[in-house]
């Protein structure tokens, strides 16, 4: 179905970057999900690791003229260094506490980006770069004016992504992910060595959220502090609960709907900000399960 | 010290008693009943700008009497609406939650009151300096100070010596035992609720007056409150206290020699905690999980 997603994109009244961005949300989304909902530890300062994922994928082209996937890579070394640094600090930590501590981080980041003039560009962002077309040697496929290659190209990092969270989570690592979700205190009695296992779940999440943020810089030919605020946060959060958390692609469902209202709202009405508010509540409200875990009870009913 | 020095750590201690002052709100809040009020900086707006409007008909103090308890009704029906359905679920639900309400609570002040900055009336006795040596006392400064004062040392007090404290402070430990004692839970964890928030709206009435009053600032002071929890330790009071009160002053002193690293400053200390004591400062074993 994603495969073809420019094509009918288009016949239902959405437009290929639209498109894009849901996957790139989605891949995002669904990262966040591998430790929230599949190791059952909530980070609500996942966006501190994306804008790390974009900014250094900025950075690397804007100053060192790299091709755009080794940009995202270097944008995900970058953010993953940070996320095992900062899981070490923060592993001793659960439930709400670990919670406000994921949050406070983020927004250092946000702080460091938005202070940092001369390197990051502040409050007006990184601009002057682009995403360069990439040159596999025999061929070069032209990224830059073309919204559908694009959109190919996110599609198919996309892919690769959420084929190696698959295979981690039936592993018996994943496994045991799982078992600490259910319930930790067994888990560990089990000899299922907690700290470590969370502390990789952290950083597996943040190295795939990364990479989003990497592809969410390349989309826009740009990148600002907001990427990095709490706000992107608790949006990735909703849209993992909104599609579903206990399901492995219900978070691209949520981030489909997300991204979509988003987009529809903000067209519409000054007031977007109550709109979406209004979205969590209701969602927390009459619908914690999501979609997918909806659907799932339904078809058991 | 110079006069520079003593001015910013004068101020870093103000400003740090609107951190504490804020903290011990969503402190009592987070200790009690697992609720991370994401909305709390809301609330503290809407204190300010409810302030706001009562001021022209009931002056500066009528406000400030009136402002904060209506806020903490407000809170209230709030918590009785959406919270309280959350209790025994999982954190997530009631951080989302609140979270989405601070996004109306911004959006809804901006629609009521306007996106622009407002005027905040404060009598003007007490804007003026109270010595020409140390020209920083301003009358509204030192005010601030005895206000955040008497509302800590009178929480502390109702913690300690009333039944209601009593109460609160054993669901802080075993909210289970506490229920099986008799103690009707839903309503001790409503009026907790409501204290937090009457404190909430108190610090929004005061930080209009110093810091002048628009739909952000609430959003401003959230997450030094947030670090003056972590910092001062999770589940103590006393510790969310010093806590507001260290990265004040922490800031103030940054303002000082590292002006560009003012707002970074308390997180380099929360990450330092972190590092060495997990639990904060004056935090409480057994408080991790």
């Amino acid at each position: 179905m994603l495969l073809f997603a420019p094509f009918w994109m288009n016949a239902i009244g959405g437009y290929t970057e639209l498109a894009t961005r849901i996957v790139v949300m989605g891949l995002a989304a669904m990262s966040l999900n591998f430790l929230l909902g599949f190791t059952g530890v909530l980070s609500f300062g996942h966006a501190a690791y994306f804008g790390l994922g974009a900014y250094g994928t900025a950075m690397a082209i804007k100053y060192w003229a790299v091709g755009s996937i080794p940009a995202i890579v270097l944008g995900v070394i970058v953010a993953t260094i940070a996320a095992m640094i900062i899981g070490a600090l923060i592993i001793k930590l659960r439930g709400v506490y670990f919670a406000m501590v994921t949050i406070a981080f983020g927004q250092v980041f946000y702080f460091i980006a938005f202070r940092w003039n001369a390197v990051t560009g502040g409050d007006d962002g990184l601009t002057g770069w682009r995403r360069l077309p990439i040159n596999f040697g025999f061929a070069e496929l032209d990224i830059v004016q073309n919204d559908r290659a694009f959109y190919y190209f996110a599609l198919a990092i996309f892919a690769v992504c959420v084929a190696a969270m698959a295979v981690l989570l039936n592993s018996p690592f994943g496994r045991s992910l799982i078992a600490i979700r259910e319930n930790e205190r067994r888990a560990r009695f089990l000899g299922v060595p907690i700290e470590f296992h969370v502390w990789l779940s952290f950083v597996i999440s943040c190295l795939f959220v990364s990479a989003a943020g990497g592809l969410y810089a390349l989309l826009n030919n740009f990148i600002d502090p907001r990427a990095l605020r709490v706000d992107l946060s608790g949006n990735l959060v909703i849209m993992a609960v909104l599609g579903g958390m206990r399901s492995f692609w219900g978070p691209l469902i949520g981030a489909a709907i997300f991204v979509a209202l988003q987009d529809y709202v903000s067209s519409q009405t000054q007031n977007w900000m109550s709109v979406i508010g209004l979205v969590f509540v209701l969602v927390v409200r009459f619908f914690p399960r999501g979609v997918l875990g909806m659907l799932r009870t339904g078809a058991k009913a | 010290m110079s006069q520079v020095v003593l001015f910013n750590v004068f101020n870093g201690l103000i400003v740090g008693a609107f951190y504490a002052l804020m903290a011990l709100g969503l402190s009592l809040i987070l200790n009690l009943s697992g609720v991370i009020n994401f909305a709390h900086g809301g609330f503290l707006a809407l204190g300010a700008y409810l302030a706001y409007t009562l001021i022209p008909y009931i002056g500066f103090w009528g406000a400030l009497i009136v402002a904060p308890p209506l806020t903490a009704v407000l809170g209230l029906v709030i918590e009785w609406l959406l919270i309280r359905p959350l209790y025994g679920k999982d954190p997530l639900y009631s951080l989302l939650l609140t979270f989405g309400l601070a996004y109306i609570f911004e959006d809804v002040t901006r629609l009521i009151w306007g996106a622009q900055s407002v005027p905040f009336q404060v009598p003007g006795w007490l804007m003026s300096s109270l010595s020409s040596q140390y020209f920083f006392l301003t009358g509204y400064r030192v005010f601030m100070m005895i206000i955040v004062a008497a509302a800590v040392g009178g929480l502390f007090a109702v913690l300690k010596y009333t039944r209601l404290g009593m109460r609160i402070r054993a669901g802080t430990r075993d909210l289970d035992t506490v229920s099986t004692l008799g103690v009707n839970v839903r309503v001790l964890r409503s009026l907790n609720f409501g204290i937090g928030i009457y404190m909430a709206g108190l610090a929004g009435v005061l930080a209009a007056g110093l810091l002048g009053l628009s739909p952000t600032i609430g959003a401003n002071l959230i997450m030094p409150s947030f670090v003056a929890i972590i910092v001062g330790g999770l589940g103590s009071l006393l510790g969310t206290l010093i806590g507001g009160l260290m990265i004040g002053v922490a800031s103030g002193l940054a303002a000082v020699y590292f002006p560009s690293a003012t707002e970074a400053v308390i997180y380099v200390m929360m990450a330092l905690v972190l590092l060495v004591r997990p639990r904060g400062l004056l935090g409480e074993e057994g408080r991790l999980h």
